[in-house]
């Protein structure tokens, strides 16, 4: 049984006349493996990552989405994170008001408490995020600010990828993790994601661009277009997809 | 000839008129004459009602339905244990029941070089230089609440700080409402000097379950250079009637910095009046208003700027849930020689239930020509996407509500200086949240 298990995912936006974005997506990930989930503007690659996340935007009308066997689309939002959901988000939320400590800290206990785990210590929670923000270069400043405010694109990246190895998530969704991201900040990011990869630990990264994948090497490729996967390979499907671009698909599907 | 349209009086207005047949009697032929002068007023006037433009959302003739007597004293045992806000702030703290100052539970010993604390009971008694500055903040028109206020109140506090007196310790006066339904009313003057400085703090309470009524008035007058701290609770039982009124006269060059909490009693209204006559101050008045049920709260500011360079502002926040209501009024005015003047005022809502309400009517009024002024309002729910980061990562939908509406109240609560009475503040915040999870 894959650890998360998506079959047949035909999903639409809210609403009475809303548009069907996802058409039948079908994706296995094991506990492990490194999914880059690849395709031109629009093909539904945002789409599945917010509804693998939970967000109340969307409808799902026929297929099932499992995580280690439960149903994944029955549970709340905090309820799949504390099952080991994590989405880093393309463009993170600035939070004013709520200090990145208190936001880090509130998750990571609420979903200790969800899975019946003792609450953190503070010494302990102190060291951990003081190891973790280290290796990413964020500063204690950046920790005592508001969520992501006032943090430059880059930094907001780098927070995202904080929380992630603070939460430590069974998959990581990254959608376009590399997006606004110069040659350096992709490195950091980068490096931190590959810290992140684990065994027991599955991804899927979602890109536009070939060049993420540079140096986040994935086990798999897909392409996606118009809401579905239209074909899948190993890492070299990238390098064929920068050098073509996604013509083919484009007209395959005209 | 005069054709004279008295409105059918309510029996709230025929009580109160009652009541206002046996004034207080102390302080001086001045004072007795401010009485006199009020409850005319009273009887000429009555409770205002919606067609009133400042009472427009809160028609107290509606709201009011019964007067009460007076209040009698209160038991000190019943007393200190009611009294618990702002309790671990380390302030000098002076007990007021049913509005009347409670001496054994008041610190007045060791006061500070330069600081005069009295019940104003006694200072009216006594008459001298201090009482003769009370009564002279009124703002020059009707209002009902302070009106009942100047005639009724017989006691409260009387602070002074003498010129270049900065003192450190916070005074807070605790307002403590005792014992049957009952008005009680409580008057308050605050005089700092020159160049003094000040932290004051009042706080409301009283039992839950009970009608009460309190109408408490505080002046402040604050010379030229001096610098006021002020921090409000108004935590009332869930059936009271909460009316205030706030009156300032600013110097030159003072820096006054206002905040009122407001999370309890049935029906609130404050009123705010700031008279700006000394060049180059800077004002803010701030507050952070919590309400849930069928609670209504009012906060009607009117700020004046007579004279030039003053810098007010204003940031009011409202977390309004059920069907509660809230009310903010806010007027500016800049009077022709108040050049230079720089005013901003901002009220920001958010509704938590589906049938909250708020009201923001802001008012703006400029003779000046070389000024800088605004408003803002605004007026939504908790943001969606907000709320989907906090839950994606393992919140839960309540505690991810809490720290947002705990983030919005905090940007006016930071205004406040003073640390202790800030973490007060944040903790009463809190406390609220938590009896709505």
């Amino acid at each position: 049984m894959a650890m998360l298990d998506i079959d047949n995912l035909h999903a639409k936006i809210e609403g009475e006349d809303g548009k069907e974005i996802l058409k039948g997506l079908s994706l296995k990930v094991n506990p492990g493996e490194v999914h880059a989930i690849m395709g031109p503007n629009g093909s539904g690659k945002s789409t599945l990552s917010y509804i693998l996340a939970g967000k109340d935007d969307y409808e799902v009308t026929e297929g099932t989405v499992t995580l280690n066997g439960e149903d994944l689309l029955d549970m709340e939002i905090d309820e799949r994170a504390a099952k080991g959901v994590f989405l880093a988000f393309q463009y993170p939320i600035e939070v004013p008001g709520v200090a990145t400590m208190t936001f880090l800290r509130s998750a990571l206990n609420a979903q200790r408490k969800k899975r019946g785990e003792e609450e953190i210590s503070t010494p302990d929670f102190l060291r951990l995020v003081r190891e973790k923000a280290a290796g990413l270069g964020i500063s204690q400043d950046m920790l005592k600010r508001g969520v992501n405010v006032g943090f430059s694109g880059g930094e907001k990246k780098r927070a995202e990828i904080l929380q992630m190895a603070i939460l430590e998530p069974k998959i990581a969704i990254l959608d376009e993790t590399d997006s606004g991201l110069d040659i350096d900040a992709l490195k950091i990011v980068s490096e931190g994601v590959n810290a992140l990869r684990s065994p027991e630990r599955g991804m899927i990264v979602i890109t536009h661009y070939q060049r993420l994948l540079n140096h986040i090497v994935p086990d798999f490729v897909h392409v996606m277009h118009k809401g579905r996967i239209v074909r899948s390979g190993g890492k070299e499907l990238a390098l064929e997809l920068e050098a073509n671009g996604y013509a083919e698909y484009q007209q395959d599907a005209a | 000839m005069n054709a004279e349209i008295r409105p059918i009086r309510t029996p709230a207005e025929q009580g109160l008129s009652g009541e206002l047949k046996n004034l207080p009697s102390s302080g001086g032929a001045r004072i007795v004459a401010l009485r006199e002068a009020a409850a005319k007023a009273f009887n000429d006037n009555g409770l205002p009602h919606r067609r009133v433009e400042e009472w427009k959302y809160t028609d107290l003739r509606t709201l009011m339905r019964e007067a009460l007597p007076v209040s009698s004293p209160a038991q000190s045992a019943q007393v200190e244990a009611h009294a618990r806000l702002l309790i671990d702030t380390g302030a000098r703290r002076l007990v007021i029941a049913n509005g009347a100052v409670v001496p054994e539970l008041s610190d007045l010993a060791d006061l500070e070089s330069g600081l005069t604390i009295q019940p104003l009971a006694t200072a009216l008694a006594a008459g001298g230089d201090l009482i003769a500055r009370l009564g002279t903040l009124e703002p020059g028109r009707y209002d009902a609440a302070l009106a009942l206020n100047t005639a009724l109140a017989a006691d409260g506090v009387a602070i002074s700080v003498a010129p270049g007196a900065v003192i450190e310790r916070p005074i807070h006066v605790a307002h403590v409402f005792s014992g049957k339904a009952a008005a009680s009313f409580a008057r308050n003057l605050v005089v700092l000097g020159a160049g003094a400085s000040l932290t004051y703090a009042e706080s409301f309470e009283g039992p839950e379950g009970v009608a009460y009524q309190v109408n408490s008035a505080t002046e402040f007058v604050v010379a030229d250079e001096a610098s006021l701290d002020l921090v409000r609770v108004q935590e009332e039982g869930a059936n009271a009637l909460h009316l205030s009124t706030l009156l300032f006269e600013v110097g030159k060059a003072v820096k006054l910095n206002a905040f009122t909490f407001t999370s309890g009693a049935a029906v609130t209204r404050t009123s705010l009046y700031a008279r700006l006559n000394g060049a180059d101050s800077a004002v803010s008045f701030n507050g952070a208003i919590l309400l849930k049920d069928r609670q209504h709260a009012d906060s009607t500011l009117f700020v004046d700027h007579q004279t030039t360079g003053c810098e007010s502002r204003e940031l009011f926040k409202h977390v309004l849930d059920d069907s509660s209501r809230g009310v903010f009024q806010g007027k500016i005015v800049v009077r022709q020689p108040a050049q230079k003047t720089d005013g901003r005022m901002m009220s920001r809502a958010l509704l938590l239930g589906d049938d909250a309400e708020m009201d923001n009517k802001p008012e703006l009024e400029i003779f000046a020509d070389d000024v800088a002024c605004g408003h803002g309002a605004t007026c939504g729910a908790i943001d969606d996407d907000l709320l989907f980061y906090l839950r994606a990562r393992g919140i839960p939908l309540k505690e991810a509500q809490s720290l947002l509406v705990q983030a919005f109240v905090g940007e006016a609560i930071e205004t406040v200086a003073n640390d202790e009475l800030r973490d007060a503040l944040v903790e009463r915040a809190e406390a609220w949240l938590k009896a709505r999870a």
